[in-house]
């Protein structure tokens, strides 16, 4: 049996309604990689995860133990299982089994990227336990009244803080916040900028000029939605990197599956194998810009091509004059 | 044999958000599609504007399994917007199906 969608949705507008996100995650997982940053307690300006590389792990650990689940007997008890996750946060449980050593390589992606805004010379704070996950998959599967009520929530705890512009770092976010949000909340007036785009308008010089090169794989919400291509490739050249372009490179990037892999996680991974495909035939050094792609493409890649992410890539300079951050 | 139903045509015109009149059915969408010929949105587009009950109920399942990508919404020669049809196509089946909103 494939998996009963309706169940899982209800597991997600559960969530969301009482613990505050798809994934509820612990304030050490969600705010752990700040640790030692000294980044500032909110302000004007503030840098918005949205939780999003912080659920990477266990998005990964929970969809390997969802492909397990299709097509087996035990979909007949995701209904049991929704119940009970009114009580009990079973989707939290389920995340535990995330590995450590991919939660250390997401929290190093939010730090590379506080890094080089940092030398753009860029000032924000962070919200800590007050920032909240933004509602993309509640919107994406078209739970409007849920993801309506979750984003007034967001929006007016935002405002309650004194927030003005955000700086988000992942595709999702970006969307919500900058499309969906001023739809469902009322005068929602809170700016809303990408870090790519910031830095690709500082125009910063590379702390460390880089050699190689790297095959670009474009976020279908990027590409195609906020119209972020150029920036990407900008800053990679700018930092020394050569940029090779797959098959489908920028509008017409082809999607790396991770939409599906909640609901549908075969169709998934079939789609993540023909983009790896399609990558490694113009290079071994390939860099995402997106958790979801990031996570999904690498599940594909096997030992074919090494995936990181652009801020990574970005901040491989920085990092070598500066192990420590 | 193809049952039309006027009542379903009907309720699916108030399907918030879903406009495919513009298609012509030149078949670029599922040309282009990752999933492959899984989708098909200018068949589904069409069962919906006549009102083909069962078959637009029995493609709920794609319904929910397209990735929203806009590959195909990007390349559309007409400009529909394949991607929210869909989108607004899950907010009404979720409520009129899963009793989820």
């Amino acid at each position: 049996m494939p998996l009963p969608i309706q169940h899982i949705m209800g597991i997600f507008v559960d969530n969301v309604k009482k613990r505050g996100s798809v994934l509820p995650l612990s304030k050490r997982t969600a705010t752990g990689w700040a640790k030692g940053l000294d980044l500032p307690r909110g302000g004007d300006t503030v840098l918005y995860t949205g939780h999003m590389y912080q659920m990477i792990p266990a998005i990964d650990a929970m969809a390997s133990q969802m492909a397990l689940l299709e097509n087996s007997f035990l979909t007949k008890f995701f209904g049991i299982g929704r119940v009970m996750n009114k009580f009990i946060s079973l989707s939290f449980f389920m995340g535990l089994t995330a590995s450590a050593k991919k939660m250390e390589r997401s929290n190093q992606v939010l730090r590379d990227i506080v890094g080089l805004l940092r030398d753009a010379g860029v000032k924000f704070g962070y919200l800590y336990e007050d920032e909240f996950y933004a509602g993309a998959l509640l919107y994406d599967d078209g739970l409007d009244e849920s993801f309506g009520n979750h984003a007034r929530r967001v929006a007016a705890h935002l405002k309650k803080l004194g927030v003005k512009r955000l700086i988000t770092v992942d595709p999702h976010t970006t969307k919500m916040l900058r499309q969906a949000y001023p739809h469902f909340v009322k005068d929602f007036d809170i700016e809303v900028v990408n870090y790519l785009e910031v830095l690709a308008e500082k125009h910063p010089e590379a702390a460390k000029q880089m050699n190689g090169e790297v095959v670009v794989h474009d976020s279908c919400v990027y590409a195609r939605y906020e119209d972020i291509c150029e920036q990407p490739r900008e800053l990679l050249r700018a930092a020394g990197i050569t940029v090779r372009e797959p098959e489908l490179a920028g509008k017409s990037t082809h999607c790396c599956g991770g939409p599906l892999e909640s609901l549908f996680p075969a169709e998934a991974h079939r789609i993540s194998g023909n983009r790896v495909d399609q990558l490694a035939a113009q290079g071994k050094n390939v860099v995402t810009m997106c958790p979801f792609c990031w996570v999904n493409l690498s599940k594909a890649a096997g030992d074919r091509i090494v995936i990181n992410d652009i801020a990574s890539a970005l901040a491989a300079g920085r990092r070598q004059l500066s192990p420590s951050h | 044999m193809i049952k039309v139903s006027s009542e379903f045509a009907a309720r699916m015109k108030q399907v918030k958000g879903f406009n495919a009149g513009s298609c012509y059915h030149c078949g670029t969408c599922s040309a282009l599609c990752p999933l492959g010929y899984k989708i098909m949105p200018r068949k589904l587009f069409r069962e919906v504007m006549l009102g083909l009950e069962d078959e637009v109920r029995a493609s709920i399942p794609q319904i929910f399994s397209c990735l929203l990508c806009r590959m195909c919404e990007a390349n559309c020669p007409q400009g529909v917007h394949i991607a929210d049809n869909m989108r607004s196509l899950r907010v009404f089946f979720n409520r009129q199906e899963f009793d989820l909103k």
